[in-house]
């Protein structure tokens, strides 16, 4: 009998093309680019390479697009800042003279890689795929292997269609237990970072299995899966179902016909063995986890809403004492101090994390609830997502409340295309990064759930949501 | 790329933990062109220079003699993160070819070995050890020898590393990945082939 495999093991087994000295060449069935990609180009161009097989890369403009509305509907032209203008047109010329697929500024599909992928079936269950981008491992949401890379790497896949690897270790994460009222697949990740650290999946793929994940829709995976890469893990999955199956059918670049039929029987062969082996095994209950925030400048400093932000004698070594100093410094807090204290000057409401439908349901809920006494921006990860927001009214309920409607892209969660925290100013964020610069230089960030931002909103400061909820009109 | 054989020279010490590559470079310069003549300068740029580009005299780099590093000592979990490979660039024109630390994001460890820039992980009491002997006496070389898999210190200790053979041969010899890559040329193409017969509703993208 085959010995048990973890479905990764699956995975990696289907894309082997050789090996040697302990590196396996893995065949790579899409990849996924965005402006900054001109590195890439620029290294096709210095070494006169061509692109192997362009129908298999996907481009899509979002770090550096403008999401003021007014701007947008001006076209590319209207950039004010010339070197931003210049990103978004060398992508728009590098992917339309390689013939890859291309998403532009302009196009009604446009949208975060991460966004945007999923819903044109360029990410599927089963395929191995890189992007240009840490953050590609929000995919594995849909049960395939996905992960980033630097230029050169995505370099090499252009030119040969692979990529060398070592095979990574193998986690799997267990949560079980219902999650509780206002409580969001995004704090359960920053619960599994808190508990792993910032670096505790460094060389591992990360499986996330259990009923937690089982009870959620596909959208609220791919927030969990997205930030993988923020517990050092290149790669996070979950097991592909019926949900899977639903989300996937019918776009562009799913199968169809016959080969949806294949591929649906191969598709449920994929979850891991019962009795797989796991190099690491993690647990967590579920139902113990809180409205989370983080407090410090890296997303393992998460914590409940209702925790005070340590103190530097907490520490159990010289380092760890300085780091705590280092960023209680950076982010201008005190110790002690009851995180629900903490005073917000902007919300952010988005990206490749948090910019998809559910996540902008569960903003209006809460929106719903009283009036944004900050500036509060809403950027949905896709012009789908925008289009399809509006269709449902929640544009309206969020301007109504005085959050501000935006056009589709990364925005400040990168801070690239010119929207970023002025030095000193404080977020409440629904991206994956709280580092030192990460929305601008000097600004701080506090990651919490799209539901947590929304009542930072209204409160003007890190607010337990579910205080507004229940008692809230 | 460039050949990594042996390196001595001047060591910074970065005495924090958890360097990520937002902090290594900026992402408001991932769009400096390789190469740009402003690429000295993006290395930690928002610890090196004021919002004004006047220098930040406290940080490390800084000052003498480490404004002239070609190797780091760091902590543990240098390079997690962004998978920008501009982290690396900004280190290349700074002038620096090896990273020593305790542990190192997967990402930035491989664009680092993509660039001809060694990185080497050696035990964290090592790297606080290497740290401490450099701020008593900061002039003092530190060398790395790849072939050997060897760093010496500043008081010269000798302290082995592991590498990986592949990547080893690469640097030693300055060979990038699709040099090798094209050896595989027909194993890919019928590779390829049998993965578009077998598997067509993975390999080709909306197949029908």
């Amino acid at each position: 009998m085959a010995p048990a495999r973890t479905m990764f093991e699956k995975i990696w087994d289907r894309h082997v093309i050789a090996e040697e000295e302990g590196e396996t060449l893995l065949y790579v069935d899409r990849c996924l680019i965005h402006e900054g990609s001109r590195h890439t180009y620029d290294k096709l161009k210095r070494e006169n390479r061509t692109i192997a097989e362009p129908d298999k890369i996907f481009a899509f403009s979002d770090h550096y697009v403008p999401t003021d509305p007014k701007q947008r509907d001006t076209g590319v032209e209207a950039i004010p800042d010339e070197k931003i203008r210049g990103m978004v047109k060398l992508l728009a010329s590098n992917a339309t003279s390689s013939g890859i697929h291309f998403y532009g500024i302009d196009d009604p599909q446009q949208g975060i890689l991460h966004v945007a992928g999923p819903e044109l079936g360029a990410s599927i269950p089963g395929i191995l795929l890189v992007g240009a981008d840490s953050h590609t491992s929000t995919h594995g949401a849909l049960g395939n292997w996905s992960f980033g890379a630097g230029a050169s790497e995505i370099f090499h896949i252009m030119v040969t269609q692979t990529i060398w690897q070592r095979k990574p270790k193998t986690m799997r994460i267990t949560v079980d237990g219902k999650l509780g009222f206002g409580v969001h697949s995004k704090d359960v990740i920053l619960a599994i970072i808190a508990k792993i650290g910032h670096g505790g999946g460094a060389g591992h793929v990360i499986e996330y299995a259990g009923s937690t994940f089982r009870d959620m829709s596909v959208e609220q995976r791919m927030t969990v899966s997205n930030m993988s890469i923020e517990a050092g893990g290149r790669a996070g999955m979950i097991a592909p179902d019926d949900k899977t199956f639903a989300f996937v059918e019918g776009r562009e670049f799913a199968p169809k016909g016959k080969a949806w039929d294949k591929a649906l029987a191969y598709w449920k062969t994929l979850p891991s063995d019962d009795d797989a082996v796991f190099d690491t095994e993690v647990s967590l209950n579920g139902a113990e986890i809180a409205p989370t925030v983080t407090w410090g400048t890296n997303p393992e400093t998460a914590m409940p809403i209702s925790g005070h932000v340590p103190s530097p004698e907490d520490a159990t070594t010289a380092d760890k004492k300085a780091e705590i100093e280092g960023m209680l410094e950076y982010m201008g807090l005190k110790p002690g101090m009851a995180l629900s204290d903490i005073e917000i000057d902007k919300v952010f409401i988005g990206s490749c994390t948090n910019s998809r439908i559910e996540d902008l349901r569960a903003a209006a809920e809460v929106a719903k609830h009283g009036k944004a006494k900050i500036p509060a921006w809403i950027v949905p990860g896709s012009t789908p997502i925008k289009h399809q927001a509006e269709a449902e009214g929640l544009d309206k309920i969020f301007t109504a409340a005085g959050f501000e409607w935006r056009a589709a892209g990364c925005s400040l969660c990168t801070a690239l295309n010119g929207d970023k925290l002025q030095p000193g100013e404080r977020s409440a964020s629904t991206s994956n990064r709280n580092f030192r610069g990460r929305q601008g230089r000097g600004g701080r960030t506090h990651l919490v759930s799209p539901a947590m931002a929304a009542a930072a909103a209204i409160t003007g400061k890190l607010t337990d949501v579910r205080t507004i909820l229940q008692g809230g009109k | 790329m460039e050949a990594f054989t042996t390196l001595k020279g001047i060591a910074a010490p970065i005495d924090f933990a958890n360097v990520d590559t937002n902090q290594i470079c900026p992402t408001e310069f991932n769009k400096v062109p390789f190469g740009d003549p402003f690429y000295p300068k993006v290395l930690f740029h928002y610890l090196r220079f004021n919002a004004d580009g006047t220098e930040i005299p406290d940080f490390i780099l800084n000052k003498e003699p480490f404004r002239n590093a070609k190797i780091i000592v760091a902590d543990r979990n240098w390079g997690g993160g962004s998978s920008r490979e501009s982290a690396v660039y900004a280190l290349m024109f700074f002038g620096v070819r090896c990273v020593i630390a305790s542990s190192f994001g997967d990402i930035h460890h491989n664009n680092c070995l993509q660039n001809g820039v060694l990185p080497v992980k050696l035990p964290q009491e090592t790297c606080v050890k290497l740290r401490e002997q450099i701020h008593a006496d900061p002039g003092r070389d530190i060398a790395v020898d790849l072939e050997a898999q060897t760093v010496t210190g500043p008081d010269g200790e000798i302290y082995r590393f592991d590498i990986n053979p592949v990547p080893k041969r690469c640097l030693l010899q300055g060979l990038d990945a699709i040099g090798r890559t094209l050896q595989f040329k027909s194993d890919i193409e019928a590779f390829s082939k049998k993965h578009h017969d077998e598997v067509p509703f993975l390999a080709q993208p909306g197949a029908a």
